[in-house]
């Protein structure tokens, strides 16, 4: 670099938002630069999402194009609903990263491609016959070829580190143009430098000089004549943190805990994506929860109901494969009518299917996937931080109404962080969980009369020994009965049950006009992408109304009015059409699937254009 | 327990711990027996009975919870045993059984079995072995003999049996047992023995089904066979049986081998002594081998006692570490962890 140039003049734009998608092999650090992204972006003001996509192989062999691991982070000065369809940036370290995520940048976006990575050899791998950045196939973009790792070797040159750390550091190089050209503040970024490598001084030094390089590059260098600014959004006051839905399904699991009184017992077995549910409650060992790591998906459930036996709030959690697993037990914990909940983080089946993609195929599971009639309550989360929100009142309603509860989530949002706006632990409403102690006209299967719900007694309670069981239950004494009548009785009563939960939660919300031509049903993940569309829509002028479901079975009481005050309805799903089906069913409505089962979320655009052919035809 | 609280639990009798709801098994089953002997037993363990759950699975045995005036939980098919290991990690002070049966613990509930050994869970396991399928009606079991001729076997099992106890030793379970439903005596001293093990305690129980496997073990049970086909362990005692105590089991290398200590060739400074607190499993597997050895008599009692950390013990052991060096949680601490930000 020849330092004598005068730094070029560069002028400043202002846009509202951008999408960024760092991508890379699995050992270049591209989660830990999209995160440290996320983190500047956040402390800037912005609204964001974000998104990690990494390989299902743990170590892929570098340069391969199922190795590459990419983050794509979404931000602006407006709100933020989704990690975006498209890039406006592309950082490519190596050419699999380019060929793997190319489909996804707009035209005219900017690509910054490490030349060092465009090995033959990586080209090869990619399946490149010539180099992209030189034979004008990406003359429709941007291109920025950039000596990432060359200058990176330069700016570390005298601090006499190996060659395989001073490779490791390009990905700050590259985070430190990044942070130049969106205008972001370092300061993050270099206190986590310095905790994370607290007793290496060196490599503090290493990965500072490599992120104020990709700075300083930026500044000067002729190639970036454009800087841009994004506005802080107008965000709710209060303090904020950026969370995935896992981590924020384990918090909503603690706070219940908390505030029910109850210890928290989760019984669970690795599977991908539900595992960072089981290490994030293993860390709360001060706050009493207890973890267990079953020898199976199986084992994980039965423990949990045997600790809910005992009086714990049992939860498990898992995904499809393990959901089908579990299904026995989950209609044990039906007929012995304890709390449960079962969250099922899914992901794209059928069998094991795409491990780390996301759908939305588990809804015909959670509702009928037992034998017999045994139906329970179950909720979804639409968003990461709402993960919290609804793992709080999977648990309320599992203690109030003794039954097993299934929260839905899925790969893309337990993945997937957004911001989160604290809520204050004196806020959220207790939840009542009491011990039957009285052994006055005990029978455990005697009900509430609002509820229905049958009183929980924990062994050790004095003179009030009885045995529940699979077997079908004498209506109050909760003996052994095959009697037709009572399992007539038992069966409506386990049903009446569950719907009257719909007593007990909110109304479903309908945003935009209470009648008109479209009404758009959506539930779980899909709810950024289709609340992006319905935006985007209304901007064209417009009429489109929106409900989006978070209570599954039962529905909310008024979701059959808001029905029929519409002449379409649409329902995008990420399967072939589940709940469409369930709606269709209940309300005898005429409404029709816009459905995707390709390991992917929506993308806001094919939604909004097929909200625009339904206004057309 | 307070010692109020222990003297109160003597006042039981076998009665305090029936339920009163109709037994169902069939007339002449074993599982009478083993539950008679376990509320003749319960009365002196010193445990309030509001502290005592049975846990159990699918099968004729699994209706032992019903029967015991207890806290009690009718599972699902082969799961009583990791339920029963959830309870315990709960509630760690509750005294927590399992019945169970063959079909239900070592067939479709094997994973749990080993598992369970393997953590040493704080739980007592009853296995009614009737080497049968009795409540599907007479099927053969893990635990049936090669060439069974069953329902589902009309030209013999092609199977080879599980050895429960060899099993449980495999799974490094810390206390293994054997008893015999025909022998109250027995079985008592095991369920006591059983209870006042802590840790995961294992009786494989030998049990007639007297419709499906009538006679399975009448050479271990009755007068004129059994004299010749059992040896009882007895810990610090040479390993002696025979109608006339004539014979007794000598170690040959590891093998174990029956040799006469009455024509003068042996005596009983001869024979293996038995040592159930024996460290290493080296004894207990060579006792356990004998279990279908023809030549040799079936071993019964104790093979192994061990101890070892519980898990449930170690579980809250950490929860407690965790709450002395970090402190009692605080949830918006919590809620706050991390790197945030203001919004104004």
């Amino acid at each position: 670099m020849d330092n004598t140039t005068p730094t070029p003049e560069k002028k400043t734009e202002t846009l509202n938002e951008v999408v960024i998608h760092f991508a890379g092999d699995s050992g270049d650090g591209m989660q830990l630069t999209g995160t440290q992204f996320t983190t500047s972006s956040a402390i800037a003001g912005n609204d964001l999402n974000t998104f990690p996509d990494f390989p299902a192989e743990i170590r892929a062999p570098a340069g391969t194009t199922y190795g590459v691991s990419g983050f794509q982070i979404h931000f602006g000065s407006r709100k933020i609903h989704t990690p975006g369809d498209t890039c406006d940036v592309l950082v490519a370290m190596n050419p699999a990263a380019l060929r793997v995520n190319l489909k996804h940048l707009r035209d005219r976006g900017i690509i910054i491609a490490n030349n060092q990575g465009f090995t033959p050899k990586n080209l090869k791998l990619a399946g490149y016959e010539k180099n992209p950045l030189e034979d004008g196939s990406l003359n429709n973009y941007q291109l920025h070829g950039v000596d990432i790792s060359k200058l990176t070797a330069n700016a570390l040159e005298d601090l006499n580190l190996g060659s395989k750390i001073v490779d490791r550091c390009k990905n700050f190089f590259a985070l430190g143009l990044m942070f130049w050209m969106y205008n972001r503040p370092i300061e993050p970024t270099l206190e986590w430098i310095k905790s994370k490598f607290k007793d290496k001084p060196e490599l503090i030094e290493a990965n500072t000089r490599a992120l104020k390089a990709g700075l300083h590059y930026g500044d000067i260098t002729e190639i970036f004549t454009t800087r841009y600014e994004i506005q802080p959004a107008k965000l709710k006051p209060g303090t904020y943190r950026n969370i995935t839905g896992n981590a924020a399904m384990a918090l909503g699991f603690v706070a219940a805990s908390r505030k029910s009184g109850l210890e928290l017992y989760l019984g669970a077995y690795p599977i991908t994506p539900a595992s960072d549910v089981l290490h994030e409650l293993s860390q709360y060992k001060n706050f009493k929860v207890k973890t267990f790591q079953a020898e199976d998906e199986i084992g994980a459930i039965t423990a949990a109901i045997g600790a809910s036996y005992g009086g714990s709030l049992g939860i498990t959690a898992t995904s499809g494969p393990g959901m089908a697993l579990k299904m026995e037990a989950v209609g044990l914990a039906v007929m012995i009518e304890l709390p449960l909940v079962i969250a099922d983080i899914q992901r794209g089946g059928p069998s094991t299917g795409l491990p780390t993609k996301t759908e939305q195929a588990d809804l015909f599971q959670a509702i009928y996937g037992r034998n017999s009639e045994a139906p329970l309550c179950v909720l979804a989360a639409a968003t990461p931080s709402d993960c919290f929100q609804m793992a709080f009142e999977a648990s309320r309603i599992a203690i109030k109404y003794m039954t097993p509860v299934i929260l839905l989530s899925d790969g893309y949002i337990a993945n997937g962080a957004e911001p989160w706006l604290l809520p204050n632990a004196d806020e959220l409403k207790p939840i009542e969980a009491k011990f039957h102690t009285d052994p006055e006209n005990f029978m455990p299967y005697a009900r509430d009369e609002k509820t229905l719900a049958r009183p929980w007694v924990i062994p050790g309670t004095p003179d009030m020994a009885h045995r529940v069981g699979g077997l079908e239950k004498e209506d109050k004494t909760g003996d052994i009965s095959y009697d037709p009548e009572n399992h007539q009785k038992m069966v409506n009563y386990r049903a009446e049950k569950i719907e009257r939960i719909a007593d007990d939660i909110p109304d479903a919300v309908v945003d935009g006009d209470k009648e008109g031509d479209l009404l758009i049903i959506g539930w779980g993940s899909t709810y950024g992408a289709i609340t992006s569309a319905v935006e985007r829509s209304r901007k064209k002028g417009k009429s489109v109304s929106y409900v989006h479901l978070r209570y599954i079975n039962p529905f909310p009481k008024n979701l059959g009015e808001i029905l029929y005050n519409f002449k379409k309805i649409l329902v995008p799903e990420l399967n072939k059409g589940q709940l469409l089906n369930v709606l269709r069913a209940k309300y005898l409505v005429p409404a029709i699937g816009y459905n995707k089962v390709q390991g992917l979320p929506f993308k806001a655009a094919e939604l909004e254009t097929k909200i625009d052919e339904l206004l057309r035809g | 327990m307070s010692e109020a609280a222990v003297k109160e639990a003597k006042k039981y009798t076998a009665k305090d711990f029936q339920s009163g709801q109709d037994v169902r098994w069939c007339p002449g089953c074993g599982d009478y027996s083993i539950l008679a002997q376990t509320q003749r037993v319960f009365p002196d363990l010193g445990i309030e009975k509001k502290d005592i759950v049975w846990v159990s699975g699918i099968g004729c045995s699994s209706r032992f919870p019903y029967y015991m005036d207890t806290y009690g939980l009718h599972g699902i098919h082969g799961r009583a045993a990791v339920i029963a290991s959830g309870l315990k990690m709960a509630r760690p002070e509750l005294s927590v059984w399992v019945a169970t049966g063959d079909g239900d613990l070592l067939s479709i509930g094997g994973n749990h079995f080993i598992h369970v050994c393997r953590r040493n869970v704080d739980i007592k396991i009853l296995l009614f072995n009737n080497q049968i399928y009795g409540l599907t009606k007479g099927q053969y079991s893990p635990t049936s003999e090669f060439g069974k001729i069953t329902k589902s076997t009309p030209w013999g099992s092609i199977d080879y049996p599980f050895n429960p106890v060899a099993l449980a030793l495999g799974a490094e379970c810390t206390f293994v047992a054997r008893s015999l439903d025909r022998n109250a005596k027995h079985l008592q001293s095991m369920i006591k023995a059983a209870a006042e093990h802590t840790g995961t305690a294992f009786i494989e129980i030998y049990q007639n089904c007297n419709v499906f496997n009538d006679g399975a073990f009448f050479h271990l049970t009755e007068k004129g066979q059994k004299e010749e086909n059992v040896v009882f362990l007895e810990h610090g005692k040479p390993l002696v049986f025979g109608a006339n105590s004539d014979k007794g089991i000598k170690l040959d290398g590891f093998t174990p081998k029956v040799v006469n200590i009455e024509n003068g060739e042996f005596s009983k400074n001869d024979l293996l002594v038995h040592d159930e607190n024996k460290n290493d499993d080296v004894l207990a597997y060579i006792l356990s081998s004998m279990t279908y050895d023809p030549n040799l008599p079936t071993p019964i009692g104790i093979f192994k006692k061990a101890n070892k950390p519980t898990y449930d013990a170690e579980m809250n052991k950490q929860i407690q570490k965790a709450i002395e060096k970090r402190g009692e949680g605080d949830l918006d601490k919590l809620l706050h962890k991390g790197e945030t930000w203001v919004v104004k």
